[in-house]
């Protein structure tokens, strides 16, 4: 574990892999509970790191975080967040042909993940999924589409995600769910936040993937 | 809500609703936000006799002109610049009386980029996340005002306030802007003396300089990794030098992530000065000495 200087008031903790950042993130935010770190304004886990910000003493705490003694990460407490999903992405036959299996193989091993959100970004509710093993990771399109519609279940690197609104993408989308993935005028306004455990459940029998639609 | 309307007459160049932000959504993907001049926004809503919270406008560059269905005090603060109620000159820094009708006109920024505008009441918009800043990066908040437009006005609780005379209006604008620069967590992907070539690097800001990020023209800064840096938080103020070596200085409505290295954090007291600072205004980067807390 490093701890790398921010400026002022912050912190960023960077640990070896994803699997110890969330863990890290965990901790950090079973501590700020328990009042043991003050006032900070932000606690932003990301692939490899956690960003602390607001720090009264950031040396003090540069020092402190890497003695700590940080347990693995246990599974989630509470339910996990179930997104029914119709398999229908325009590049469901592609990831299929990547992991070497049919279309509804590739909904089963899905649907069969437990997922968790390992962290958030690009935009206002986009959740950063782990769990599917590192052989199963796809690369991102060589070209980004210019519009991705919301709901839209893809897959990029080691992550799973939805898009929570229309936005250019470049993950390879498999499937599409009508969960409200943000929505401002709701509390939480984020249906998945860092630590959320999910699950995706198929909505419906796998058909052959949906081509392309014209424009896309 | 009072029922009384603002309707945009001339949004200007790109006029937003502010506040002081969203702070703590960082782990959700969404920006602080907020007034890039704090101090001017403070200013504005304390000249009126509005809470610090309240929603004003931020123009850039040109102004706005907004026409109140009712009486109602403003104040402009921020950038210097003309201010005229129906045509007629009327005065920067203080609280001014608008009548029911009148158009109030915020002009061409003399000195700075950003003028803050407020009014008694504030502007009653929805809030976002306890909000009601406009986002551009993530489209939280209102939209940047379009002409014909209508913002709802709040209700003056407090009324008009005694005009002191104690007011110390915004005037750190200078010919150069200096940025103090604080370690960054990504110094070492440089080029060892990177920093340095920073500091005596000449540069201006560049015009593509948003809310988003304060972007430079000047020498590109020499990356010693070229690999890519997996996405990690960032805080305002976060220089990131992307591919082309050009150091982007990051203001409010940033990215929450980023995967470019930052090389060093301009402090929260520097940026105002950053944001007020027109395209072409040279710049330079001064690291600061590291002292003991």
């Amino acid at each position: 574990m490093r701890a790398l200087p921010a400026g002022e008031a912050a912190v960023l903790v960077e640990v070896a892999d994803g699997e110890q950042a969330q863990a890290l993130h965990a901790e950090l935010e079973r501590r700020r509970a328990a009042g043991e770190l003050g006032m900070v304004t932000e606690v932003v886990p990301a692939a490899r790191t956690v960003l602390v910000d607001g720090l009264a003493d950031p040396r003090a705490f540069a020092a402190d975080v890497v003695r700590w003694r940080v347990p693995p990460l246990a599974p989630a407490a509470t339910g996990a967040v179930e997104l029914a999903v119709r398999f229908d992405g325009p590049d469901l036959a592609e990831v299929a042909d990547r992991w070497g299996m049919s279309p509804a193989d590739v909904a089963a091993t899905v649907t069969g993940t437990a997922f968790r959100v390992a962290f958030c970004g690009f935009s206002p509710g986009f959740g950063y999924l782990t769990g599917l093993p590192p052989e199963l990771a796809v690369p991102r399109r060589a070209s980004p589409r210019t519009s991705v519609p919301p709901g839209s279940v893809g897959l990029a690197g080691p992550y799973a995600g939805v898009y929570p609104r229309a936005s250019p993408g470049g993950w390879q989308i498999i499937g599409t769910t009508d969960a409200v993935l943000w929505d401002a005028g709701r509390d939480p306004a984020a249906l998945l936040a860092p630590g959320t455990a999910v699950r995706f459940t198929a909505e419906d029998a796998v058909g052959p993937a949906a081509a392309p639609a014209a424009g896309r | 809500m009072s029922g009384a309307v603002l309707t945009v007459e001339r949004a200007g160049a790109l006029t937003t609703v502010q506040d002081l932000g969203r702070p703590g959504y960082a782990h959700l993907g969404v920006p602080a936000s907020g007034a890039l001049v704090r101090a001017a926004h403070l200013l504005a809503n304390r000249l009126v006799g509005n809470p610090g919270a309240a929603a004003g406008l931020e123009t850039t560059v040109n102004g706005c002109a907004v026409r109140a269905s009712c009486p109602v005090v403003v104040a402009v603060t921020g950038a210097a610049c003309p201010v005229r109620v129906d045509g007629r000159p009327a005065a920067w820094g203080v609280p001014v009386r608008v009548p029911a009708g009148a158009v109030l006109d915020v002009g061409t920024a003399e000195r700075g980029v950003r003028a803050y505008v407020a009014f008694a009441g504030g502007l009653d918009v929805p809030a976002v996340l306890g909000s009601r800043a406009t986002d551009l990066l993530s489209g939280l908040g209102p939209a940047p005002l379009s002409d014909g437009a209508r913002l709802p006005l709040g209700e003056s609780r407090f009324g008009p306030p005694p005009y002191t005379g104690d007011v110390l209006p915004y005037g750190g604008i200078g010919a150069e802007v200096v940025l103090p620069l604080l370690p960054g967590p990504r110094a070492d992907w440089f080029a060892p003396g990177a920093v340095g070539a920073l500091a005596r690097g000449r540069y201006t800001v560049s015009p593509a300089s948003n809310r988003i990020g304060l972007r430079t023209l000047g020498p590109p800064v020499e990356r010693l990794r070229h690999e890519e840096l997996p996405s990690e938080g960032m805080v305002s103020g976060s220089v990131q030098v992307p591919p082309d070596g050009r150091p982007v200085v990051f203001l409010a409505d940033h990215p929450t992530t980023g995967g470019y290295p930052v090389i060093g954090v301009v402090p929260a007291a520097a940026l105002p000065a950053a944001a007020q600072a027109a395209p072409g205004t040279p710049l330079r980067f001064a690291p600061a000495v590291r002292t003991p807390r």
